[in-house]
């Protein structure tokens, strides 16, 4: 999500970095650039026009213009904005009530309510500890209530018994009676897709409201919506009464559009992002991270996140340890390999460094392919333990046996192994310099020269 | 529900449009109640085409187009809707194209792909539906072997409308499955076979993989086959319709969209923009959640019904 968009407005800005000083009708310009960009990344038109409204306002005062780098100037404004519509913090989910606190799902057809719903138990159970129930009130949808059970099944989460023929509301009712007697923390409500427009459905989706008071009442919304986000997310703000909105598919290749109006026009927080198809795809929506990597500026906190989130603390430890003798066999690259791997590979980090797009484009034309990480892996891991652990043995006729085995070739045998000699003479200099002379020298002491 | 059928499919269509004509042409009314067709007249008349999801680029087209010969002229408001309509219905007209099946041929088969929850399963089953009503012997084949109980949706589908159903346990391959469905419309010689597949996101290149397979796997034993390969796109969503379909088109050569959900507010409009860039033939629009909510599309309709023109 927002690549495109993070292409379209780096253009502007160089255009405008360029650029000594600035007249009124640069900025103009430029203005007019980033509206497009903005439309065709599907933000809603009076938010896009609100928008330039603003920055255009603050950026032909004379304090810009005379500034001595106007055009950073601009794009300082411009991203205040941009985090400004997509809010300031991140909100979490609120369940602080008395249990068992209900969770109200809704949304249009086919926007994933029921795979985000299970998404949400699933870590509510897993992260918060919580005992949750799901109940499915979608009676309209062939086999709806079916695969909420399912789901419940894989993310082991109770689903309340499917009673047929029983109406919403009434499943709502007894999905709260039997949590409450149960001693669940929290009951998520799956509810049928239905259309803003459908008066009936939308009649029915208050009641249900009304019957259970939900502590949160979710809007689950398709990431890539057009313009009409912003009618569908006032509709249901206004009919049903939400207390914030989940973007699903933000793993397409949409622009994210509808995160930035929808935001804007209820005034409601994004909560939870989903972010695939497996069950743990769902991620905290962080405004002010999500403008930066729109603007090209990179999302350098999540990336420490994901790190240490797949870092096992022991292993980390024992690689530690290892460097200290100044040891690194192929085991340890391989285990680094796989690191990478997990955090998203070559691409995954890529995206989310400052520069991601000029990155992303060296990337590719450097033919420098993605799936780079997981061949190598694979030669290591046809080479014998021996081999791993003392690499000089390998001779021509091992490289032979480990390239056949791996499915690769004699040559990219060797160049793993050249990686390997590279890193193994880094981490012999870390020893050398200990950690004050590290510090000293920072990372290019250390880094091979490239 | 009877009288929801007397009201045909136009009708129908209308109503399901009301609320994005409503919009649309507020809209336009409010522009061009008397005025002359100045810049500034011109740029309102844009945004409104992109409110309408047109699209930036599509919508300047036609805004020049309508501009044309009106430039700098007094116009009322029907004369720039009826231009309106027109410039969309030209768009749209060569695309609006029938799903055409080879009665000698049996069976017919027709690949259903598209992005998640768009629709797929309820379009196939009211393709199943309408191809039922008209005497036709269908197989179903439950191709989205990975969201949960999509098969039985598909199955539940199958009992509605009287199609047999091929089948297999939830996480089976895909394309082995695709298989043998085909093998068994051969043997009861069906007039048609609709396979469903699972969503995806058309950056997903493994997912796009399999895709690629089971055309593959259907080749196997019918060289021809996919006869049909229909692009399923959803009325909400965007921009990125676009992307979607030139994606599906080079992965699995998709012969025909069919766009869904065009029963709620401002929409439809991403499907000029489509047809401007790929021009791909629409075979139908899905205006309801009823067996009989899909219907042939009709670009004079459609258009009419966007902008609002009386009939």
């Amino acid at each position: 999500m927002f690549e495109s968009l993070s292409e379209r407005l780096g253009g502007v800005f160089d255009a405008l970095k360029r650029r000594g000083s600035l007249t009124e009708s640069d900025v103009s310009e430029a203005m007019r650039e980033v509206r497009v960009a903005l439309l065709e990344a599907d933000v809603a038109l009076p938010v896009v026009k609100d928008f330039i409204a603003e920055v255009k306002k603050q950026a032909v005062g004379q304090d810009v213009l005379r500034s001595v780098t106007p055009g950073q100037m601009v794009i300082k404004i411009v991203s205040d904005h941009l985090t400004e519509v997509l809010g300031k913090e991140s909100d979490g989910l609120s369940l602080n009530a008395v249990p068992p606190v209900p969770i109200l799902v809704v949304g249009l057809q086919g926007s994933g309510k029921t795979t985000s719903t299970a998404k949400i138990a699933y870590r509510l159970r897993t992260r918060e500890k919580k005992k949750v129930m799901m109940a499915s009130l979608d009676v309209r949808r062939p086999a709806a209530q079916e695969q909420l059970r399912v789901l419940g099944e894989q993310a082991e989460v109770t689903t309340l018994p499917i009673v047929a023929g029983q109406q919403p509301v009434e499943i709502a009712k007894r999905a709260m009676a039997s949590a409450r007697l149960q001693g669940y923390d929290v009951v998520l409500l799956d509810t049928a897709g239905r259309l803003h427009v459908d008066e009936q459905l939308m009649a029915e989706v208050a009641a249900v409201r009304d019957a259970v008071s939900p502590g949160e009442t979710l809007l689950v919304a398709d990431a890539l919506t057009g313009q009409d986000a912003v009618n569908v997310a006032k509709q249901f703000d206004e009919r049903v009464g939400l207390t914030g909105i989940m973007l699903t598919r933000v793993d397409g290749d949409g622009r994210g559009g509808a995160a930035l109006s929808m935001r804007a026009v209820t005034g409601r927080p994004i909560k939870l992002l989903g972010v695939g198809e497996k069950l743990d795809a769902l991620e905290a929506f962080h405004p002010d991270r999500i403008a930066n990597r729109i603007l090209g500026m990179g999302d350098v906190v999540s990336l420490v996140e994901r790190a240490s989130e797949s870092m096992e603390a022991a292993e980390a430890e024992k690689l530690a340890k290892k460097l200290k003798k100044g040891q690194f066999d192929l085991e340890d690259l391989r285990g680094q390999l796989q690191q990478m791997q997990k955090m998203g590979g070559l691409e995954g980090l890529a995206g989310m460094l400052p520069g991601a797009k000029q990155m992303k484009q060296q990337l590719a034309q450097a033919n420098i392919d993605p799936k780079m990480l997981k061949r190598q892996e694979a030669i290591i891991s046809s080479m014998t333990p021996k081999e791993r652990r003392r690499p000089d043995v390998i001779n021509g006729s091992r490289k032979k046996r480990i390239a056949a085995g791996s499915g690769t070739t004699v040559p990219e045998v060797n160049r793993v192994l050249k990686q390997w000699k590279q890193m193994s003479v880094m981490m012999k200099k870390v020893k050398k310099m200990g950690k004050s002379g590290m510090m000293r020298a920072g990372l290019s002491g250390i880094l091979p020269k490239m | 529900m009877a009288e929801q059928e007397r009201k045909g499919w136009f009708g129908r269509l209308k109503d399901g449009l009301k609320r994005s004509t409503g919009q649309l042409t507020g809209s336009i009314s409010a522009v061009f109640t008397r005025r002359k067709l100045d810049d500034e007249a011109l740029e309102d008349l844009e945004e409104i085409l992109i409110r309408a999801d047109l699209g930036v680029q599509a919508a300047a087209r036609i805004t020049t187009e309508i501009a044309k010969g009106r430039y700098d002229k007094d116009v009322t408001d029907e004369e720039v809707r009826g231009a309106l309509a027109d410039a969309v219905a030209n768009t749209l007209k060569p695309v609006a194209l029938p799903l055409e099946l080879d009665a000698a041929r049996k069976p017919n088969v027709v690949l259903v792909v598209g992005v998640n929850g768009v629709g797929k399963t309820t379009t196939i089953g009211k393709i199943a539906h309408h191809q039922r009503e008209i005497g036709n012997r269908v197989v179903l084949c439950a191709g989205d072997t990975f969201r949960a109980a999509a098969i039985d949706q598909l199955k539940i589908w199958g009992e509605r409308t009287g199609a047999e159903v091929v089948a297999r346990d939830s996480g089976a391959d895909s394309a082995g499955l695709a298989f043998d469905a085909l093998k068994r419309a051969r043997d009861v010689s069906a007039d048609l076979l609709l396979i469903d597949t699972a969503g995806r996101l058309q950056n997903k290149a493994n997912l796009m993989a399999e895709l690629e397979k089971i055309v593959r796997v259907l080749k196997k034993q019918d060289e021809s086959a996919p006869h049909a390969v229909l692009l399923v796109l959803d009325a909400t969503t965007g921009q990125n319709a676009v992307n979607q379909v030139e994606v599906f088109r080079d992965v699995c050569q998709v012969t025909g969209l069919v766009m869904t959900k065009l029963d709620g507010s401002a929409r439809g409009g991403v499907l000029v923009a489509v047809a401007d860039k790929f021009g791909l033939p629409v075979h139908y629009v899905g205006v309801g959640e009823q067996a009989e909510d899909l219907r042939p599309f009709d670009a004079d309709d459609f258009a009419r019904a966007l902008c609002g023109v009386a009939d």
